[in-house]
């Protein structure tokens, strides 16, 4: 499924060398970035990465400083929101508080002077796909979080657009609603098969709903993947911890020969590598940074690449535990699965899949 | 001994407000009583307790002078209602544009509210008689022209009018302004991408939901109208004749100048059930809608 | 394969549109913008031109030329007139008197109702007490009571006390007339405060004064400031109860300056009335230019007191 939307269809949305600057801070950095048709794509980041801004960009709500915008292969780059063929769905709702909802549905087509009984039929449409006709005659003062995102979605949604940009639709709402609306928006996806660019700072919400992300950091995208890609293979340090909770274990420590094998060497233990899958060159000296999911470490290794760790507190999270250890007295957790407890002081022994774990090189931080 | 214990607890808080608890007793609800009270009684130089019935009433509402203190009263409250309203509100979305020395403008806007109304009837009454605009217009060579507003019977009130509005229009752009600001940006972005012209979101979308600054700030711009007293003073004193009286000098004049007591009395009781009918049904819209919510 | 999409620096026919809108220098909204407001500052503006410039002529000038012209000659002898010369009815030493018995009404008045008001204001966010919240509905709704209607009882009232027409009665009535405003100020201002500091004291063992005077106190500097500015203004603009509570000896700079300008008497001095008016404004002007951000909240709040 996921393949097939991503080889088959044209591009939707192409952004060329975008930048925009405010005074001096440069907040984009000649973004490059293709969407293709039907593709579902998250922008995903820490606040202040510039993800919101690009969405901004691409609705035509901020004015770029350089570059282009493509919207189904027309040059949008000067064109006003409205003429750009998008919708868009926002954090705070948005909604016209005064206006009911079948007004809030429709008053930018009544605005654009579209005929009353096509207005009708795509209120009828919208509200059927979102479940929203019993709501159609309230205002938005009269409505739950997640009824109000609904209509904010169903706003979007007459317009009858190509490609709907999402800005964090979900942050305002407690995290059941947020579960139940995440699994209605990618259920959307699938029926309507719009483009859709979805900007959030959640990573389940980025892992759960993309055909691909880009995480980004500083104005820049740092990897455009789809999200087991991602998830298995950042492409360096930042994109690796950013993703994944709890996060990746990260130890410092250098590339060295041992038995004409290359091996990880941290201060005093050596973690073979023949298993691990290098992009770059694995030349020995090397200072690098080995990152480690706490699902691919396991206690209680095989054979005699165990290391010797001590338990320091074990964490019960329900479906599973998190186990922190002392290896070399770096912290390291693990996770296990529940119902194993660990007594705080207990030896144990440990070992780490090496194919799915990451190295780093210890100064510029890109995966090797 | 439960009351005892009662009355000491959080005495502190209530040594505290002990202050407020005369005022509200003493000034606002004992003073206001009074008045009414005495409004029913013949006194002049002194108070006394001689009820004459609505006889103080009678006098009053017979009176012409207090005919064109309420006359000239609705004028200036409406025509400052109107004009600080759709002035202000105007100003505030100019100044809301994003534009550059905001703040300069924000200060010369807002300057004539630090004055008091002796100073802007002072100064006023300098520009609108005959040497001010009306010379320079004149020295221009349109011979005939008269804006002797201070000097015309039936147009001195307008003098008032736009004295009053250079003071307290500032502080009406600075309360819409404010309002403005508070809205959230997110409207004016689902606006663009809805495609509504600007001027439109402003009409169906923004003033709508600026309900409450507007009520608020008309309620606070109503109540100050009824107490315009100062500003007439310096203006005009009340002149040419009896032109710009209004009522809360009507009231001051019977009290402290011509020693008819029930007769301000009566007078400023009508004031007050005026602010009462202004008050009342905004009270009850703001406070009583918040408890239904 | 994520090379192809992430940052490369492959050359791109710089096809127009491209980067920034084009934006037009002098856009008609932006001109119409700018134009209503400068026009709008220009009105704002001309009574302080004319005001400064009359001031600064001397009265054959006055006679002869425009209001809006600035001085041939500029003189500065009508400002001195104004401050020690100008006559008051009765008296010919200028507003100094009134300058100073402004001062002297302003300074306790502004102190005792700023301590009266925020005591009030931290007991009723901090300490309710049953009726708390009555007394205080019932204060704010006081503000809007027409000041002529509590008039005459407060003269009876003063009078009792020994007070009338003097400045402790004065100070009195605006101590009275500020707390409305000033208690509301504070209150909510301290009910802004995180409630956790108010429960920490208390478990520390922290008592009613000790926690306003140790805690309160220091943090609540910007909401002193705006009170300050909101009780020096509105009692040195104050023309009703000086001229009724003060009493002659006492008349504050606003009554004298209408008595020096309305005067009936004596030829009229244009430009010393200006000069006159330029004084008795200068002290509130002076507050608003230098404190500007807190005097915009002043108002905010003090447009409730009208």
């Amino acid at each position: 499924m996921l393949m097939n939307v991503n080889t088959n269809a044209g591009t939707s949305v192409s952004i060329k060398d975008l930048s925009l600057s405010f005074g001096t801070v440069n907040v984009l950095k000649k973004l490059d970035l293709d969407i293709r048709e039907g593709e579902f794509l998250v922008l995903l980041g820490p606040s202040g990465c510039g993800k919101s801004t690009l969405l901004n960009c691409i609705a035509g709500l901020l004015d770029i400083s350089e570059g282009q915008i493509n919207i189904k292969g027309k040059n949008v780059t000067w064109e006003e929101p409205k003429n750009r063929g998008i919708g868009m769905v926002f954090q705070s709702y948005a909604l016209y508080p005064q206006m009911t909802v079948e007004k809030n549905l429709s008053f930018g087509l009544r605005v654009a002077g579209v005929p009353k009984p096509e207005i009708t039929k795509r209120i009828a449409r919208a509200a059927e796909i979102l479940q929203i006709e019993p709501l159609l005659q309230r205002k938005p003062s009269a409505l739950s979080g997640g009824q109000r995102q609904r209509v904010a979605i169903g706003r979007a949604l007459v317009r009858d657009v190509d490609v709907f940009l999402f800005d964090e639709p979900l942050s305002n709402l407690d995290a059941k609603l947020r579960s139940e609306l995440r699994v209605e928006i990618k259920r959307l996806h699938h029926k309507l098969g719009n483009t859709m660019i979805y900007v959030t700072h959640d990573q389940i919400e980025a892992l759960t709903l993309a055909d691909r992300i880009a995480v980004m950091k500083g104005g820049v995208v740092q990897q455009l993947d789809d999200p087991m890609t991602i998830y298995n293979k950042p492409r360096n340090r930042f994109v690796a911890g950013f993703i994944g909770s709890p996060s990746m274990n990260f130890i410092s420590g250098q590339l060295a020969e041992k038995d004409g094998k290359t091996v990880f060497r941290a201060s005093d233990f050596d973690i073979a590598l023949d298993r691990y899958e290098a992009d770059g060159a694995l030349t020995p000296g090397r200072e690098v940074v080995l990152g480690v999911r706490p699902e691919h470490i396991r206690i209680g290794g095989e054979g005699g690449d165990g290391h010797d760790a001590i338990v320091d507190l074990d964490e019960p999270m329900g479906a599973d535990s998190l186990v922190w250890l002392k290896v070399a007295s770096k912290p390291l957790s693990v996770r296990v699965e529940s119902g194993k407890r660990y007594r705080p002081g207990e030896q144990v022994k440990v070992s780490f899949n090496l194919s799915m774990a990451s190295l780093f090189d210890a100064k510029s931080e890109e995966r090797i | 001994m439960t009351a005892r214990r009662l009355l000491f607890r959080n005495l502190n808080a209530k040594i505290a407000a002990l202050p407020m608890i005369a005022t509200v007793l003493v000034v606002f609800i004992g003073c206001t009583v009074w008045t009414v009270v005495y409004s029913f009684t013949s006194s002049r130089s002194l108070p006394m307790l001689n009820f004459v019935g609505f006889d103080q009433y009678t006098r009053l509402f017979g009176a012409s002078r207090w005919d064109v203190s309420i006359k000239n009263l609705a004028i200036y409250g409406i025509l400052s209602l109107i004009f600080s309203l759709v002035v202000g509100f105007i100003l505030a979305v100019f100044m809301d544009q994003k534009i550059r020395f905001e703040n300069a403008f924000r200060t010369i806007f807002l300057y004539p509210f630090a004055l008091s109304h002796i100073v802007t009837g002072l100064v006023w009454q300098w520009i609108l008689n005959p040497f001010g605009i009306e010379k320079v217009v004149r020295d221009l060579g349109f011979e005939s022209f008269s804006f002797a507003l201070l000097s015309n019977r039936s147009m001195a009130i307008y003098a008032i009018v736009i004295a009053g509005l250079w003071q307290g229009t500032g502080l009406v752009m600075a309360l819409m302004l404010a309002g403005l600001r508070n809205i959230d940006e997110e409207i004016w972005k689902a606006a663009r991408v809805d495609g509504i012209p600007t001027w439109k979101t402003y009409v169906f979308v923004i003033i709508p939901m600026m309900r409450p600054v507007f009520i608020t700030t008309l309620v606070l711009i109503a109540t100050g109208i009824v107490k315009l007293y100062d500003l007439v003073v310096a203006m005009t004193n009340g002149g040419p004749g009896i032109s710009t009286e209004v009522p809360a000098k009507y009231v001051y004049d019977f009290m402290f100048g011509w020693a008819n007591l029930g007769q301000g009395l009566a007078a400023s009781t009508v004031m007050l059930a005026t602010v009462l009918i202004i008050l009342i049904p905004w009270a009850m819209l703001e406070f009583g809608g918040r408890k239904a919510k | 394969m994520a090379e192809a999409t992430i940052i490369h620096a492959a050359p791109h026919a710089k096809a127009e549109p491209w980067g920034a809108r084009p934006r037009r220098m002098f856009a008609p909204a932006t001109v119409m913008v700018y134009g209503v407001l400068i026009v709008a500052a220009l009105y704002y503006l001309l009574p302080l031109y004319v005001m400064v410039m009359t001031s600064l002529k001397g009265m054959p000038e006055i006679r002869l030329g425009n209001i809006f012209a600035p001085p041939v000659e500029i003189t500065f002898e009508p400002w001195v007139k104004a401050w020690s010369q100008a006559c008051t009815g009765l008296y010919c030493e200028g507003i100094r008197t009134g300058f100073w018995n402004s001062v002297k009404i302003t300074i306790p008045s502004a102190i005792i109702s700023i301590f009266i008001a925020s005591v009030n204001g931290y007991a009723l966010s901090n300490w309710k007490f049953r009726g708390s919240e009555v007394f205080f509905t019932i204060l704010l709704f006081g503000a809007f009571i027409p000041y002529q209607v509590m008039l005459y009882p407060l003269v009876i009232i003063t009078r009792e006390l020994g007070i009338f027409g003097s400045l402790p009665g004065i100070v009195l009535i605006h101590t009275i007339f500020g707390m409305p405003i000033l208690t509301l100020l504070f209150r909510n201002y301290f009910a802004s405060l995180p409630p956790e500091l108010f429960k920490a004291a208390r478990v520390d063992g922290a008592g009613f004064w000790r926690i306003f005077l140790q805690i309160m106190l220091p943090m609540s500097l910007p909401i002193f400031v705006v009170g300050i500015i909101l009780q020096v203004t509105g009692i040195w603009n104050d023309f009703l109860f000086g001229v009724i509570f003060a009493g002659t000896q006492n008349f504050p700079m606003t009554v004298q300056l209408n008595n020096v300008v309305n005067s009936v008497q004596g030829v009229k001095e244009y430009n010393v009335n200006m000069a006159a008016t330029i004084l008795t404004g200068a002290v509130p002007l002076l507050i608003y230019f230098f404190s500007g951000r807190y005097f915009v909240r002043g108002i905010a709040a003090g447009a409730v007191k009208g």
